[in-house]
């Protein structure tokens, strides 16, 4: 390339300039990923879902329970393969800030529907043996430490007075899945059913379904529906990914925001940019003017603006994505219980590195289209 | 040798026939050049002179095909320029036009070598030809020893050196001057006028200059007068030459 040193020459002609713009690239493109990384942590329970699985709901809201009965009912249904229960148990460990997912179980059902979550046997025989027992995910135990063995009381008051609930970790899951949830906290459906009131004895929050066949969830899921309808507890069945993606809007349009934030940081970003080489360009009119003068074609002034356009967006670019890798799993600690784990993909680095691409394609478009159709009579008249 | 009445039968290395430009600024065409004529040799170094808005750097532009003529031809070495592309004018200025402009018009960030460089970046030649290309152009100019200065590290007429450099490096058919000494003092304007008559004496080029001196303009071999668009007078190192149209 033996137009690089030409190039390059010309980047750094305004260091300053150069530097803030590279910088505001780079705090963009931080910014951008930061919000991607966000907005995949909320939709990863929708990607994550099982094909096969329903999640039958009380019609009146999640809130609200269902009668414990209707499993065996669920289970006579064709296309049913297994059922499995679950409770939002809701307590909190040592300090609210310590936020996570507790799901009271069904230890008889759990693993034949919940396939990716993985529990070695012989720690899976010991829960399901102890009354008191619970299972963590990986990440939740590496979160507080904790070994198979300890003892981990939880505080709550969802179900009767406050009290503090004694448990045994007796395991620890594994998702089979990349990125899948390690954060739940399981406990013991007989445990939680013999210790609550009688008003919510035998009820369940939700029951999951898995399916013989992932074409049978339309049928099932109407099946389930209208078996209850017209009960004093009428169902709502959906497909888990469906679930998962309602369950994610009960926090408000996540995505919405995203993407308007992101949108934001794009136009300002381009705006910058754009800005910066219209103004580049515009100082070195008489230098075009030449270059065109001795025979240099359009597209080779085109081509000039617009690499470096495109190298101030890729060294923008990828020192944002550098600062995004070293500072997403920092960030992702500090909000751990508010967010869901940030993961940051290979996905992710590659969608930020396109949009820098974008950006410093686009905002070098306009000026170098400029640069192209100056006439070089009226451009050195100017000089 | 010379002419201007445009009745020339001998081919010519540049000739120009019944040359107009007109603009229109305002509602209103203002006719720069009029049925201009001119015959150029090997070799010729001219000079046009005239007050200002007499249309010498029209006639410049022209000739260079930086614009393109209302009516009239121009021949260079057998191609006629007045019809050609944007495109191919723009190849045809690579090949057989070197430029030497008033202001030097440098490329800041590049030295002495990469300005001078600049033109053969579009040509086939190697590296290693390029780099004996432009220290063989440096050589001529005497800036051997400064092709590694930035334009802001040489003085005026150095820098006007690198312009004549990057001018010469490809080897044109023609050079074309607007106003090259223009910003220079009195001395530095008599090596670059020096240097050009170099170029033209020991080298063979052609050279066409635009100038308001008429001290640098008598060191052209022939200078043309040119009033309100209309070659008006031709004297050819102080003889007239006759048929000005």
């Amino acid at each position: 390339m033996k137009f690089n040193r030409f190039i390059l020459a010309n980047l750094f002609r305004k260091k300053i300039r150069l530097i803030l713009t590279i910088g505001s690239f780079a705090v963009a493109l931080f910014l951008f990923t930061f919000l991607a990384v966000v907005k995949s942590a909320f939709s990863r329970g929708t990607e994550l879902a099982g094909a096969d699985r329903l999640v039958v709901i009380n019609r009146a809201g999640l809130i609200n329970v269902i009668p414990l009965s209707y499993r065996d009912k669920i289970l006579q249904i064709k296309g049913v393969k297994a059922v499995t229960h679950n409770n939002w148990f809701g307590g909190v460990y040592q300090d609210e800030r310590n936020f996570f997912p507790q799901f009271v179980i069904d230890p008889e059902n759990q693993r034949l529907v919940m396939t990716e979550m993985r529990v070695p046997d012989e720690e899976w025989n010991s829960f399901v043996k102890d009354r008191q027992g619970a299972v963590a995910g990986a990440t939740l135990a590496k979160r507080f430490g904790w070994k198979v063995g300890d003892r981990i009381p939880i505080k709550n008051a969802l179900y009767g007075p406050t009290k503090t609930w004694e448990f045994v970790l007796d395991g620890i899951y594994h998702n089979d899945h990349p990125g899948g949830d390690e954060s739940q906290f399981w406990l013991q459906w007989k445990y939680f059913d013999e210790t609550v009131p009688s008003t919510i004895k035998s009820q369940v929050g939700w029951y999951v379904v898995k399916l013989d066949s992932p074409d049978d969830s339309v049928p099932v899921a109407a099946a389930i529906d209208k078996g209850f309808a017209n009960s004093s507890t009428e169902t709502k069945t959906e497909t888990e990914s469906a679930f998962a993606a309602g369950f994610a809007k009960q926090l408000g349009n996540i995505e919405l925001l995203i993407l308007t934030i992101g949108g934001v940081v794009f136009f300002t970003l381009l705006l910058v940019t754009g800005n910066t080489m219209a103004i580049s360009v515009r100082e070195r009119v008489g230098e075009l003017a030449v270059l065109k003068a001795i025979g240099y074609p359009d597209r080779y002034l085109l081509f000039f603006v617009l690499s470096e356009a495109l190298v101030i967006a890729l060294i923008g670019g990828l020192i944002g994505l550098g600062l995004a890798v070293l500072a997403i799993p920092v960030v992702g600690a500090a909000l751990r219980g508010l967010l869901p784990p940030l993961l940051l993909s290979v996905g992710v680095l590659s969608l930020g590195l396109a949009f820098a691409v974008f950006v410093g394609v686009a905002s070098g478009l306009l000026p170098g289209i400029g640069a192209m159709r100056l006439r070089v009579v009226d451009a050195l008249r100017r000089v | 040798m010379i002419r201007v009445d445009g009745r020339s039968d001998s081919p010519s290395l540049i000739r120009v026939r019944g040359l107009n430009k007109t603009y229109r600024r305002g509602g209103e065409n203002i006719q720069v050049l009029q049925g201009l004529n001119l015959d150029v040799d090997q070799a010729d170094f001219v000079a046009f002179m005239g007050p200002s808005g007499s249309g010498k750097t029209t006639l410049l532009n022209l000739l260079g095909g930086l614009d393109v003529p209302s009516a009239g031809s121009i021949t260079v070495a057998g191609d006629e320029v007045t019809h050609m592309s944007a495109s191919k004018l723009t190849q045809w200025r690579a090949r057989h036009v070197g430029f030497i402009f008033q202001m030097y018009n440098l490329i800041p960030v590049l030295t002495a070598f990469q300005n001078v460089e600049l033109p053969l970046l579009l040509t086939k030649l190697s590296k290693s030809e390029r780099r004996k290309h432009v220290e063989t152009a440096l050589g001529v100019v005497g800036l051997s020893d400064r092709m590694n200065h930035f334009p802001r590290q040489l003085s005026g007429g150095q820098e006007q050196r690198v312009t004549i450099a990057r001018a010469i490096v490809s080897d044109p058919t023609f050079l074309l001057c607007d106003e090259p000494t223009g910003d220079l003092d009195r001395k530095s304007a008599d090596e670059i006028m020096a240097l050009i008559e170099e170029l033209v004496g020991k080298y063979h080029k052609t050279v066409l200059m635009v100038t308001h001196d008429p001290v640098v303009a008598a060191r052209a071999h022939t200078t043309l007068h040119l009033d309100k668009g209309v070659l008006v007078e031709a004297a050819r190192k102080g003889v007239l030459v006759g048929g000005v149209a």
